[in-house]
């Protein structure tokens, strides 16, 4: 029914935007299992059209936080500019990297970076 | 350049892979700032946000030029995506950082779970349309 494809868009759009906009991020760990299931998009695919969706949300966060003064330049630029020459190599690696005991890994790390932070 | 500033870029550099290869890489640099540099939780996510934005404009136009971008049904998502982030956002401003970390911490434990399982439910899956296929 095009109605409940249309309300699955809709909760989906919901859910990541809260995503971003609450934790600062995150939201692509949804959407992306969320456009292979809902709109039965190939995993390409559905990384592309995650970016399009989490970007916008991203700007819009980001104008919030900055009028907050909650970004930090002296933290934020080195950051930012190891984010995008990593996110340069992760792509080029994507091709050639066996994710699967990545993903275990990177699972299980985030797990424990989760219960220290909710616990300590 | 300061340590404290290469080991930034580290850190960036870190995420960034992760992120490039699709495992989330917010995920991990928030956890990293807060828990390894203990810089506070809004911070952290500020920072996370403005990272990702120039290499999403660079991946965004590298995908739309090999038209992987889907339009059917993308302004449904986009939309109330925006709206509900900027609520989203201003909701999470007004915060303690405190309670934002723990609540942080309890999102990261619900992904790592649902991760790990979506793994296996997708192998499960692929392994199932193999023996069909026979």
């Amino acid at each position: 029914m095009k109605v409940r494809k249309n309300l699955l868009l809709i909760l989906t759009g919901v859910i990541t935007g809260f995503c971003n906009g609450f934790f600062g991020g995150g939201g692509g760990m949804i959407v992306v299992p969320m456009l292979t299931f809902v709109l039965k998009l190939e995993e390409k695919q559905a990384h592309a059209t995650a970016i399009a969706i989490i970007l916008p949300t991203t700007i819009i966060s980001a104008i919030v936080n900055i009028i907050n003064k909650n970004f930090d330049l002296s933290v934020g630029i080195p950051t930012s500019i190891g984010v995008f020459v990593g996110g340069i190599i992760g792509a080029l690696l994507l091709k050639k990297i066996n994710n699967k005991t990545l993903v275990k890994i990177f699972s299980i790390t985030m797990l424990i970076a989760g219960i220290k932070m909710l616990v300590f | 350049m300061e340590m404290r500033e290469i080991l930034f870029v580290l850190a960036g550099i870190l995420a960034g892979v992760l992120g490039g290869m699709g495992m989330g890489g917010g995920t991990i640099l928030i956890p990293i700032l807060t828990i390894l540099f203990s810089i506070s939780q809004h911070t952290s996510q500020a920072v996370n946000l403005i990272a990702f934005i120039p290499m999403a404009i660079v991946a965004i136009i590298l995908h739309a030029k090999n038209k992987l971008i889907r339009k059917k049904g993308l302004l449904l998502i986009i939309i109330p995506a925006t709206v509900i982030s900027l609520l989203a956002s201003l909701l999470s401003n007004s915060l303690h950082a405190d309670f934002l970390k723990k609540a942080f911490g309890l999102f990261l434990v619900c992904l790592a779970v649902v991760q790990f399982f979506l793994g296996k439910v997708v192998k499960r899956q692929k392994r199932g349309e193999k023996t069909v296929k026979k």
